[in-house]
């Protein structure tokens, strides 16, 4: 960290202080005047000159009128984000390259609305907001992942010209919070499975001899196995899928040894990403074997979470 | 950061700025020329319908020779595009041809900071209270564009217009202090253009046949007068100004060459008045007979008009004494007599021959009054005289013997020159119409008035209103009584029924005030106000100190309001905090910690009288706090009520 950041840290306490809901108070909130504002300054200083150089006793008077609401804007223009309540959220896991999304909730307990409203984690890609009076809103605020692993949410600003546009008052935001990454997947064939062991603990699960039940549909399973008769008893809930037992299933065993080792680490993380989904998508009984990691075979939307995960944080 | 400069605007914004550029033009209407505003007003309805068929807004290549073609018209119509009136017009142009280009945010502030100044630009024509009033409700619009313009579409229409009426009004105190306290400077800060005083109007400096009739039509107000003592008798309420001693037959002159100064010896006490003149545009005051102490930079020429330094182009606020009974160049030199004496060389034959037989064994004095009885017996006062041939003075006299008070001037003057009696016309205002509710005299354009001087061995120069002899009651009594019916006065003038007057006077009085205390706050009134605030020898440093310290407090109070948290008041909770309040009454005291159906069961053990009342009010309570009820607040109220 830089002396300049470490000076801003100091003086301008982006930090949480650790407790979840913030409320902005006097010191973390700023106020310059605006674009706007000089203009406005600027046509006043003319309009002071020509009312005293034609004696004008009224335009003196709408010169100073316009002088104080100028300063009445500053206050109303800081009092838009004071007292404002924030609260961080959730945020759903992406794949490296997409948009993450983290979650802001603003709260309003006064009984004026606070509009324009302007969040931005990355410059150039501000969302707008408002609150009602004494009511919140729950905000979106993307941020782009270009890398797998854990992503802080970087220091949001929050500012505001609201009323007169006159002034720009700002507050810098940094909730903890972060979003995990998953590595981008590389489209590569899935590699051979390996047979089922025979007779052990884990065998006749899945099969495709013995109807076994039902269970919800994914998206990823296909549509002639959807039972729809037995969907169409239950009409609001999901569809349903028939499950067998018996018979043999395929085991996939995606290990970091079978990608080329001449590849980068990056690239063999990626092809065992891009692998797991297609696991997925398969509806296959796969296990992961990274380094330092090994997730014995599994299915389903918490072990593909898993898997991912491990991906994401993994250290080669 | 984003930039913000290229926001796109919301289309629903662009009628406020749509009604901001109209209520800040709309008022120029009246003082522009007919095409300037017929093109102003069509490009603001052609932005409308592009709007409103939403439509793509003109490109470039239509609005660059739009502008051109509006600058070269402003252009040959005032031979300038500086200076007042050529520079509102092109605001005007400028602001109806910006809601053409209305694409971003940034747009709109220019439509909007342009339409505080065009408020503004309305001041250099009028600063009266209807004015004042109807700028500051333009201001109230103007600023609810800008709240619009950054609240974003989330605003509704009343929400924004009652938010900007809070913060005008917040700014208020702002404005008074800054009014009161920001150092003034007195103007001009450079020379003003040529335009900057126009539309002025009063006495000329010549008079002819029919130029002060004209201005007897004019209600407007010349001056204002504050008489320190008693208001002195109408009759002596001449108020003087040019003084004419040169005659072309037809049109008298201001004689422009050096004069020698004026000697006044006055036999009267003096009497102290302050006087507020309206512009005129001319060096001379309008003092009252005879000026004795006159202001700073003012001096009294040669035939006894107080001169200033400079063009009163503002109105001005001026002491003055004066003394009514003077003797004025009792020797007077044999130049300026001569100048008296002089008329144009063939002329009005009749005239000089009545003169001359007047002048025939008879004193000046005899002469004088033969005029005035010859204009007593025959002469009608009538603002509509028929008009004059080549001999004008002789048709007057002998023909049509009917006029006006400049008629009668002229007439008098011409016969005492024939006489050899040296004699001048004077230009000024008779009378006035004093108000009593605020006890200033008004004096408008419509007592306008001319009066012949002659000079007499002795006496000096002594005044003579022919006028009077004609017409008593205009001296006496004012100008409308004086004329027939149906003679064309302002209306003004001419309603006369007591209640009309009395709102006229109140409304002048008012008018007065405003001019006085609001208009009229110059350096000098900040000096008398600082001084009696307590700031005397105030230099620019105690004004910045006294100005800095109030709006700081100014600021500091409006930041208290605006951060200030209202505590939540739950009306359930205060009720409770009620009960609790008639428990403590009854000699039971609870703990804030208690809970309440704690509390019932000690009051039970306690005050077992209480207790079956006080439970109601916990059953009520409970079922208004954290019942899954609305809130029902009238069991709670009607138990705590019997608790008592």
């Amino acid at each position: 960290m830089g002396i300049v950041a470490t000076l801003q840290q100091k003086l301008f306490r982006w930090h949480s202080d650790g407790t979840a809901p913030m409320r902005l108070g006097q010191r973390r909130v700023f106020i310059i005047p605006s674009r706007g504002g000089l203009l406005y300054a600027l046509a006043l200083i003319v309009m002071l000159i020509g009312a005293i150089n034609y004696n004008l006793a009224l335009g003196h008077a709408l010169v100073f009128l316009l002088a104080g609401l100028g300063i009445v804007g500053m206050i109303h223009t800081f009092r838009n984000l004071h007292g404002l309540i924030v609260t961080p959220g959730r945020s759903a896991p992406v794949f490296a390259g997409e948009t993450a999304h983290f979650q802001i909730t603003l709260d309003n307990d006064r009984p004026t609305p606070r509009l324009g409203l302007e969040l931005e984690a990355e410059s150039g890609n501000p969302v707008f907001a408002t609150v009602n009076r004494k009511k919140s809103s729950k905000l979106n605020i993307p941020v782009s992942a270009k890398t797998r692993g854990w992503l802080d949410l970087p220091r949001i600003r929050l500012s505001t010209r609201y009323p007169l546009g006159l002034f720009t008052a700002w507050a810098y935001l940094q909730p903890a919070m972060r979003c995990l990454v998953y590595p981008q997947p590389i489209a590569a064939p899935l590699p051979v499975a390996s047979p089922t062991p025979v007779g052990g603990e884990r065998s006749g699960d899945g099969g495709q001899e013995d109807f076994a039940g039902f269970r919800d549909r994914q998206p990823a399973d296909s549509p002639r196995h959807v039972a729809w008769k037995a969907s169409a008893r239950n009409a609001n809930g999901p569809l349903l899928i028939k499950q067998f037992a018996g018979g043999a299933q395929v085991e996939l065993r995606l290990d970091w040894q079978l990608t080329d080792t001449a590849l980068s680490d990056e690239t063999r993380i990626g092809i065992l990403t891009g692998w797991v989904l297609a696991a997925d998508v398969a509806d296959a009984h796969y296990g992961l074997r990274l380094p330092g990691v090994d997730i014995p075979t599994g299915s389903g939307e918490r072990h593909r979470q898993l898997c991912l995960e491990a991906l994401a944080l993994c250290q080669p | 950061m984003s930039t913000p400069a290229r926001e796109a605007l919301d289309r629903h914004a662009t009628p406020w700025l749509f009604a901001t550029a109209l209520a800040t033009t709309a008022p120029h209407f009246m003082h522009q020329p007919p095409w300037l505003s017929t093109v102003a007003g069509a490009l603001l309805l052609w932005a409308v319908w592009l709007w409103w068929k939403d439509h793509r807004l003109p490109g470039r290549w239509i609005l660059i020779p739009l502008v051109g073609a509006g600058s070269a018209g402003i252009l040959l119509e005032f031979h300038t595009l500086f200076g007042r009136d050529a520079g509102v017009a092109m605001l005007v142009m400028f602001m109806t041809m910006k809601l053409l280009e209305l694409k971003s945010r940034r747009d709109a502030m220019v439509v909007v900071t342009l339409g505080y100044f065009l408020l503004l630009t309305h001041y250099l024509y009028s600063q009266s209270i209807p004015t004042g009033l109807w700028l500051l409700a333009a201001m109230w619009l103007v600023t609810a564009t800008l709240i619009r313009l950054h609240g974003g579409p989330s605003s509704t229409t009343r929400d924004t217009l009652r938010y900007s009426g809070v913060l005008c009004l917040q700014a208020i105190p702002f404005m008074l202090v800054l009014f009161l306290l920001f150092p003034r400077i007195s103007g001009p800060l450079w020379g003003l253009p040529a335009d900057a005083f126009t539309g002025k109007t009063g006495l000329s400096d010549s008079m002819s046949p029919g130029s002060i009739a004209q201005l007897v039509q004019n209600a407007d107000i010349a001056f204002r007068v504050r008489f320190d003592g008693p208001l002195p008798p109408r009759q002596k309420l001449y108020w003087r100004g040019p003084v004419m001693e040169q005659f072309d037959g037809t049109t008298w002159h201001l004689y422009k060459g050096r004069q020698p100064a004026a000697q006044l010896e006055s036999l009267s006490p003096p009497i102290g008045y302050e006087t507020t003149l309206e512009a005129h545009n001319q060096r001379w005051l309008l003092a009252l007979d005879a000026p004795i102490a006159l202001p700073a930079e003012t001096l009294l020429n040669g035939t006894m008009t107080a001169i200033s330094q400079n063009a009163i182009n503002e109105r001005k606020r001026l002491r003055l004494s004066a003394s009514l009974d003077y003797r004025f160049n009792l020797s007077e030199d044999p130049q300026v007599l001569r100048r008296n004496l002089a008329l144009p060389a063939s002329g009005n034959p009749q005239t000089r021959a009545l003169a001359a037989q007047w002048r025939a064994g008879n004193a000046p004095e005899a002469v004088i009054a033969k005029a005035l009885a010859l204009f007593n017996a025959e002469f009608t006062y009538t603002l509509q005289p028929p008009l004059l041939g080549l001999h004008g003075i002789d048709d007057f006299l002998f023909e049509t013997k009917r006029g006006f008070c400049e008629h009668y001037a002229a007439a008098f003057v011409t016969l005492m020159r024939a006489a050899g009696i040296p004699a001048r016309v004077v230009g000024g205002y008779q009378g006035g119409e004093f108000n009593p509710l605020d006890q200033y005299l008004v004096v408008r354009q419509s007592d306008a008035h001319a009066w012949a001087e002659v000079w007499l061995a002795g006496k000096g120069w002594v005044r003579v209103d022919p006028t009077a002899a004609v017409s008593p009651s205009r001296i006496e009594t004012g100008i409308a009584d004086a004329l027939a019916f149906g003679e064309p006065l302002p209306m003004l003038i001419q309603l006369r029924a007591d209640w009309i007057r009395t709102l006229r006077y109140r409304w002048e009085a008012i008018n007065n005030a405003w001019n006085q205390s609001v208009l009229g706050y110059d350096p000098q009134r900040q000096r008398e106000l600082l001084a009696r605030l307590g700031l005397s020898d105030t230099d620019w440093r105690s004004l910045a100190i006294a100005l800095g310290s109030t709006c700081g407090l100014l600021v500091a109070g409006l930041m208290a309001w605006a951060l200030y948290k209202r505590p939540e008041r739950d009306p359930v909770v205060r009720l409770w905090h009620k009960a609790l309040r008639q428990l403590a009454r009854r000699k039971v005291d609870c703990p804030p910690w208690e809970t309440p159906l704690e509390l019932a069961r000690r009051v039970r053990e306690q005050d077992p009288e209480l207790a079956e009342p006080f439970q109601r009010v916990v059953d009520a309570y409970l079922v208004a706090r954290y019942g899954n009820t609305d809130k029902h607040l009238k069991p709670l109220r009607d138990a705590i009520a019997q608790l008592r």
